[in-house]
């Protein structure tokens, strides 16, 4: 296998201090917030790297850092393929099409910038052919954005995103605005898309049973840092860190309702002033005293570097 | 007396636009009994919100009731003037939205808005009322309960600010709750906590609970019964377990079969093809025909209709869609 993006010690950092006028009355210190943190992982060609895990957690930052919409405050983005064939699909199919554009112009677009000189005839054809690719029909090239349902608009960012040739896709929640049954229509189009053209995706969720069914490989998230990534199948029979843990138990199991359930507590804390150490110490059960002095790193040692945590770590010694 | 704590009958809610009348709930039979809980599903636009609100009063005109009747613990409260159903609301119905900050004000610190809430349903004293307070916020599992009652809202975290907005409601012991989406803006881990916190709550004190979610898996585990909605109307009713493992409509199957399982490791998700029709374009006979692969020509003609448990389809009420 031969990888197509690898991502190491990646950082993003924000300013988030209050206005300059307010620090120096109040005498608030400059703050900085830490979206990413630290993070590592490796995509191969025609696979798909899902990254989980809660609101504020730095995925979206990730995929704004991969496509080049942000630049890293540290650590490297490679990319092997072309540059110009990476293509990102949003969360919210309202917001990122055109609402003033009809649709045979907002597939059109990313063609148009790829291969200026294509003929007037040729463009059209292929949009008629991106649009028939996705279920929609070439005399939806004609209407507007506002004209479709959710479903439609977001198979609509697709054959946009394919219009552009890729080789590499980035879908931010591409759908989580949808209800389950347009959900399915989507998410079988993207893996139909990836088996024809051999596509690979960076593939961004919150909802572990959509990664289940996408993803070869899962790196789950907490506070700007990967603590566990694995093939899908051994993290879903053998998830490592406590965190994985808890998100698995919060899946709801319609084939076995977990009816008398008892959720782990605690908040997600703030991104703004993480908690020491290990970030997860103050809802961890399995914490102890060197969770909240050190830093636990994904090593070589333990479980091949598939987790960051020195309780696994101990386990994985004796 | 019945246990029955809401009874609706036949509710239509009807949309005057310019293009004509848009139905948003059409013939819709409910009940719920004292310390049940009945899941809404359906997918968005299905008209769940709209029954919670009509339940409610809240319907924003030009929305309003165009038939049926409500009946909350034998009394019809649909016909009730503004004025009557704001203490209704304020007594014996409780409301839990999306989003807290639309239950919760933001200049007043939570502890007296919890205090006042209960100062007007009970003949507490100020000091009283506080201590009734800091045991709900207790109950609802607010840590540091002492420091945390002079907070503002801004100063507590989606999930806390969800568990004071429960306490509110919870704060005139209502007879019903009616909560909308009440997870749905949370994180995933925090969304666990604050179902099983008013399930237990409601099962202590004998509330009868409607969940309206678009999210199959809470109801499966929260809910006793289940009522599917598709276009305005009830596609399915019945008991948890018969709904989610044999679901009898052909949408409820398809829609089943679209959550992403746990355990198949099925290359495709089955689909429904198609989407919900607009309310303006909802097709003659059952809504779902054109979706359908057992349409046949009675689906066509006539609107399949349930006012108790089963499956409003010909094919699963007759056996025959001719
Ligand atoms: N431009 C910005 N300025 C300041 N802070 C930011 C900016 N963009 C993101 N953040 C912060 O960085 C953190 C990570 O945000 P990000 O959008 O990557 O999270 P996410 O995992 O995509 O969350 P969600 O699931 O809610 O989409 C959050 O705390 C967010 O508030
Ligand atoms: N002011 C209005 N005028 C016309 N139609 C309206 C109005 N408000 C709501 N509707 C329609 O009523 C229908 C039912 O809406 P409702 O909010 O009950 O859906 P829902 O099932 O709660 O969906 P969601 O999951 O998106 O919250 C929708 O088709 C909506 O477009
Ligand atoms: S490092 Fe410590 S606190 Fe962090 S997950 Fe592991 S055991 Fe828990
Ligand atoms: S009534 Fe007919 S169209 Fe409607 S769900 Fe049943 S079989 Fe399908
Ligand atoms: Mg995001
Ligand atoms: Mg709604």
């Amino acid at each position: 296998m031969t990888a197509i993006l690898e991502v190491d010690a990646l950082e993003r950092r924000f300013d988030v201090s209050a206005p300059w006028l307010n620090r120096v009355i109040e005498r608030k210190p400059r703050r900085t917030l830490r979206a990413v943190d630290g993070v590592d992982f490796t995509i191969e060609r025609g696979q798909t790297l899902a990254l989980v895990g809660e609101s504020g957690c730095g995925k979206s930052t990730i995929a704004r850092l991969v496509t080049g919409l942000h630049s890293p405050s540290g650590g490297s983005i490679t990319f092997h393929g072309d540059r110009d064939r990476m293509q990102m699909i949003f969360q919210d199919p309202y917001a990122s099409l055109n609402p003033r554009w009809r649709v045979g112009r907002i597939v059109a677009e990313p063609l148009r910038t790829l291969r200026p000189d294509t003929p007037d005839s040729m463009v059209s054809a292929r949009v008629d052919e991106l649009l028939r690719t996705v279920g929609l029909s070439p005399s939806d090239a004609s209407k507007f954005p506002h004209e479709f349902s959710g479903g439609q608009r977001q198979r609509i960012s697709i054959a946009r995103a394919l219009a552009g040739e890729p080789e590499f896709l980035v879908c931010d929640e591409p759908t989580s605005a949808l209800d389950v049954s347009v959900q399915a229509q989507v998410l079988n189009l993207m893996k139909r898309l990836q088996r024809e053209m051999g596509l690979s995706y960076l593939f961004i969720s919150h909802d572990l049973s959509v990664v289940r069914h996408m993803a070869d490989v899962i790196a789950v998230m907490y506070l700007g840092r990967i603590v566990e990534i694995q093939p899908t199948a051994d993290l879903f029979a053998n998830p490592l860190h406590p965190y994985t843990r808890l998100l698995l138990e919060t899946i709801p199991d319609l084939e076995a309702p977990k009816r008398d359930r008892a959720p782990m507590g605690g908040e997600v804390p703030s991104p703004v002033s993480p908690p020491s150490g290990c970030s997860f110490h103050p809802r961890c059960p399995l914490a102890f005293d060197r969770c909240k002095a050190e830093r636990p790193l994904r090593r070589a040692e333990v479980h091949d570097r598939r987790v960051a945590c020195f309780a696994c770590e101990e386990k994985a010694h004796v | 007396m019945s246990d029955i704590v809401l009874d609706v009958r036949n509710l239509r809610v009807d949309f005057p636009t310019r293009r004509g009348i848009l139905t948003a709930v059409d013939d819709v039979s409910l009940t719920i009994r004292k310390g049940e809980i009945l899941g809404m599903v359906g997918e968005s636009g299905a008209g769940k919100s709209m029954t919670g609100m009509a339940i409610l009063g809240l319907l924003e005109p030009p929305g309003r009731i165009a038939a049926g009747s409500i009946h909350l613990s034998g009394d019809r409260i649909d016909q009730l003037s503004d004025r009557e159903m704001q203490d209704v609301r304020g007594r014996r119905i409780g409301a839990i939205f999306q989003d807290p900050l639309t239950s919760l004000n933001p200049l007043f610190r939570v502890g007296d808005q919890l205090v006042e809430t209960i100062r007007l349903h009970t003949d507490l004293t100020r000091a009283q009322a506080r201590e009734r307070a800091k045991a709900l916020m207790r109950e609802v599992g607010i840590p540091a309960v002492e420091e945390r009652i002079d907070n503002y809202p801004h100063q507590f975290s989606g999930g806390m600010r969800q568990r004071i907005v429960i306490a509110l409601a919870l704060c005139a012991e209502p007879e019903l709750i009616v909560a909308d989406e009440p997870t749905t803006a949370l994180d995933v881990s925090i969304q666990a906590q604050i179902t099983a916190l008013l399930k237990r709550l409601c099962r202590e004190r004998g509330t009868a609970v409607m969940l309206v979610t678009h999210d199959m898996g809470v109801i499966a585990e929260t809910a006793d019964r289940v009522a599917v909605m598709y276009a305005g109307r009830l596609a399915e009713v019945g008991r948890v377990e018969d709904v989610v493992q044999r679901p009898r409509h052909p949408y409820t199957v398809g829609l089943m079969g679209s959550i992403p399982s746990l355990r198949s490791d099925a290359e495709e998700l089955q689909m429904i093809p198609g989407a919900m029709p607009r309310l303006d374009a909802i097709p003659p006979g059952c809504a779902f025909n054109p979706r359908c692969a057992h349409a046949g020509p009675k689906c066509r003609q006539d609107v399949p209709r349930i006012d108790g448990p089963g499956a409003a389809c010909w094919l699963a009420m007759e056996g025959a869609t001719a």
